[in-house]
């Protein structure tokens, strides 16, 4: 089970495993759970190792799958739920943000459910608007929920039996842009979601770049050719969006003066801005040698024609043009 | 569709009678009558607090409504996992819930069973087998399915039950949640209160039948309907139900008809503003009232008279006042608690 090469989606199908394997109370419940067209190779045969009472496969109701997990875990269960793409997923808000996000503070603390809900963004491929959504945000703005994107393929793992261990309602948010993704990964541990922090994964002293789950991936290449031009970026993921904790990043920032984030959501009122405004109330003005920038999607549905996709998801090219304008 | 009418049991002209006891377990009966009335009476003092600007928030009272909790609670256990909506008083009442601490929590006092952060419409007592309420109409009714999905996991016989009303049945989880809780054989109750009205709104202005049970049968799910101001009828329904549901038939559903005295929120009676809400109609609801069938019935029987009534009542107005009293003192929450439950207490 350890040290052999991974790729994000067999990293996740070892987190599932192992949480199947080890607490009674995990089961899973979604839609495509017994097929690969819905999930990849992140839950390859799971219902016929662990059976399919706790691998459960859903009728098309986003609403009543999410609530009843998140009932199963007010009953003491550990249940994850998944929802193949994440637009979907909007049929379930009530459940995640009505009830699992308020059921603690609702009841005093007495009660809450430890419900960890997957989101996959699943975009590209000429799917269009209703099919490719990114929508970390809306939930990094309610109290009572956790938001965990991974963007590494120990991360996949780590933050997924992480989430589920942590005793709240989290949304694990993965994109399947990033299942090619490879790396060996170390035995498992068992992590404190509450301790996660941004994770600096490439130090610099020029200018830091925040990112998170795709936008990382991006952000890492983009790297790489600032450092061939002479820019020594600090790449910084997220990993964990809500409660958003920017003590790592303010301190980057006190050191390079210059920010840029890249996101792969939209911008108003989204994560970009509110990692600017995080860091920008905790540094002192004369910290900052440009203004912050960020990069996210232009404000605009996803188009679905090739040529207008590959001209609205943002790209490394982009960012290093981006951060080259921050040393001007 | 032929049949839309629930014939009698929605006609206020009818079922006044006392009930048919004989045959019942006499003992059993006069404990029902006795949460009934201890229902009512702190539903009254809710009612007067509200009124009076003791209380602060909204109250949705179900004074007329008893006999369906009362009657659903006398098959329940502790372990099973009830869920309720805005309306729930009675609900977690019936479960055994103490006075004290529903009143301290409508009136936002610390030892309420929310510790105060939840006033009447988020009321937890998990303890007693209430895992909560909340006013999101429908939003819980997932999740009771859930409960009882955790249940058969868990080996163990202890079923969900979800209480709805009738305007409940008009939100898409719902259909959801009875197709998956079908699908999955989950031993979950549906318990349709129907009152026939959502807020305002009587039935026949907001759906074409005002028989809640046609979305079980439109789910292949076992159903009753019953007068639910016959706290003898709704117990043998329930009793009936939850024995299916604990040897593992897959989910039930009982639609009791019922109706309630007071508007749709707070104390008044909504004759002025509600739509085909009449003073008439309410008075003649109010000849069906449970409590006194049950008491006449019992009387018709020979089991029970004015003066042991009178002692029953005192009884439970001497408590229900001290509980009332208790509460008043008590001190409200405090300020750390807006940002102290936002994770959970045994959060990784």
């Amino acid at each position: 089970m350890s040290d052999v090469r991974h790729n994000y989606g067999t990293a996740m199908l070892e987190g599932f495993e192992y949480l199947l394997t080890n607490y009674p109370e995990v089961f899973i419940i979604g839609q495509g759970l017994w097929s690969p067209w819905y999930v990849g190779n992140s839950m390859t045969d799971l219902d016929k190792k662990f059976g399919a009472h706790r691998v459960i496969d859903t009728p098309i109701s986003e609403a009543a799958s999410t609530g009843a997990a998140v009932g199963a875990a007010l009953a003491g269960m550990k249940p994850i739920v998944v929802h193949p793409r994440m637009d979907f997923m909007l049929y379930a808000m009530d459940a995640i943000v009505n009830q699992a996000a308020k059921w603690s503070s609702m009841v005093g603390g007495q009660a809450a459910p430890g419900v960890t809900i997957r989101g996959i963004i699943n975009r590209g491929g000429e799917q269009g608007a209703q099919h490719s959504q990114a929508l970390h945000a809306w939930f990094a703005h309610v109290p009572g929920l956790r938001v965990v994107m991974p963007a590494t393929v120990a991360d996949a793992r780590d933050l997924l039996i992480a989430s589920v261990l942590s005793g709240d309602p989290v949304l694990y948010i993965d994109d399947r842009w990033l299942y090619s993704q490879e790396d060996d990964l170390p035995p498992i541990e068992e992590f404190a979601l509450s301790e996660i922090e941004p994770q600096i994964l490439r130090t610099g002293g020029d200018v830091t770049i925040v990112a998170s789950s795709y936008s990382t991936k991006l952000a890492l290449e983009a790297a790489d050719s600032l450092q061939v031009q002479g820019i020594e970026a600090e790449v910084i993921d997220l990993r964990v969006l809500n409660p958003f904790q920017p003590r790592n990043i303010v301190k980057s920032v006190n050191r390079t003066g210059r920010l840029l984030v890249v996101d792969g959501g939209w911008a108003p009122c989204g994560m970009a801005g509110e990692v600017i405004a995080s860091v920008t109330e905790r540094i002192e003005p004369c910290v900052l040698k440009r203004s912050p920038v960020r990069v996210s999607l232009p404000f605009a549905s996803a188009p679905t024609s090739k040529l207008l996709e590959q001209a609205y998801y943002p790209t490394a090219e982009l960012i290093v043009q981006k951060a080259k304008g921050l040393l001007k | 569709m032929t049949n839309r009418s629930l014939g009698s049991l929605s006609d206020s002209t009818q079922l006044h009678d006392p009930l048919e006891v004989i045959g019942q377990d006499r003992e059993a009966l006069i404990q029902q009558l006795g949460m009934m009335l201890r229902i009512r009476q702190s539903e009254r003092f809710l009612a007067n607090g509200r009124r009076d600007g003791v209380i602060g928030g909204p109250v949705h009272l179900g004074i007329g409504q008893e006999a369906v909790a009362t009657g659903v609670a006398s098959a329940l256990r502790k372990t099973d996992r009830v869920f309720g909506g805005h309306r729930s008083h009675a609900h977690v009442l019936s479960m055994g819930g103490s006075v004290y601490r529903l009143f301290a929590e409508v009136l936002a006092r610390e030892t309420g069973m929310s510790r105060g952060m939840g006033g009447s419409m988020h009321l937890w007592d998990q303890p007693n087998g209430f895992y909560g309420a909340v006013p999101i109409v429908a939003g819980t009714v997932p999740l009771a399915v859930g409960a009882g999905l955790a249940s058969t996991l868990q080996g163990t016989h202890d079923i969900g039950v979800a209480y709805l009303g009738d305007g409940a049945m008009e939100e898409g989880v719902v259909h959801e949640s009875l197709n998956l809780a079908r699908m999955l054989k989950v031993p979950v109750l549906f318990v349709v209160e129907n009152n026939l009205f959502a807020s305002h709104m009587h039935n026949s202005l907001r759906q074409p039948s005002e028989i809640m049970s046609r979305f079980a049968l439109a789910n292949d799910i076992e159903h009753f309907v019953v007068d639910g101001n016959d706290v003898v009828k709704v117990s043998q329904a329930a009793a009936v139900m939850v024995r299916r549901l604990r040897s593992g038939h897959g989910p039930g559903f009982i639609e009791a008809v019922t109706f309630r005295w007071f508007g749709h929120v707070d104390w008044r009676e909504d004759i002025d503003v509600g739509v085909h809400r009449s003073a008439d109609e309410v008075s003649e609801w109010r000849k069906r009232d449970p409590v006194s069938r049950l008491y006449r019935g019992l009387c018709k029987a020979g089991w029970f008279d004015e003066g042991r009534m009178n002692q029953l009542e005192e009884k439970i107005s001497s408590e229900v006042k001290q509980a009332w009293e208790s509460a008043l003192g008590d001190g409200p929450p405090s300020i750390e608690a807006i940002t102290g439950y936002v994770y959970g207490a045994h959060a990784k």
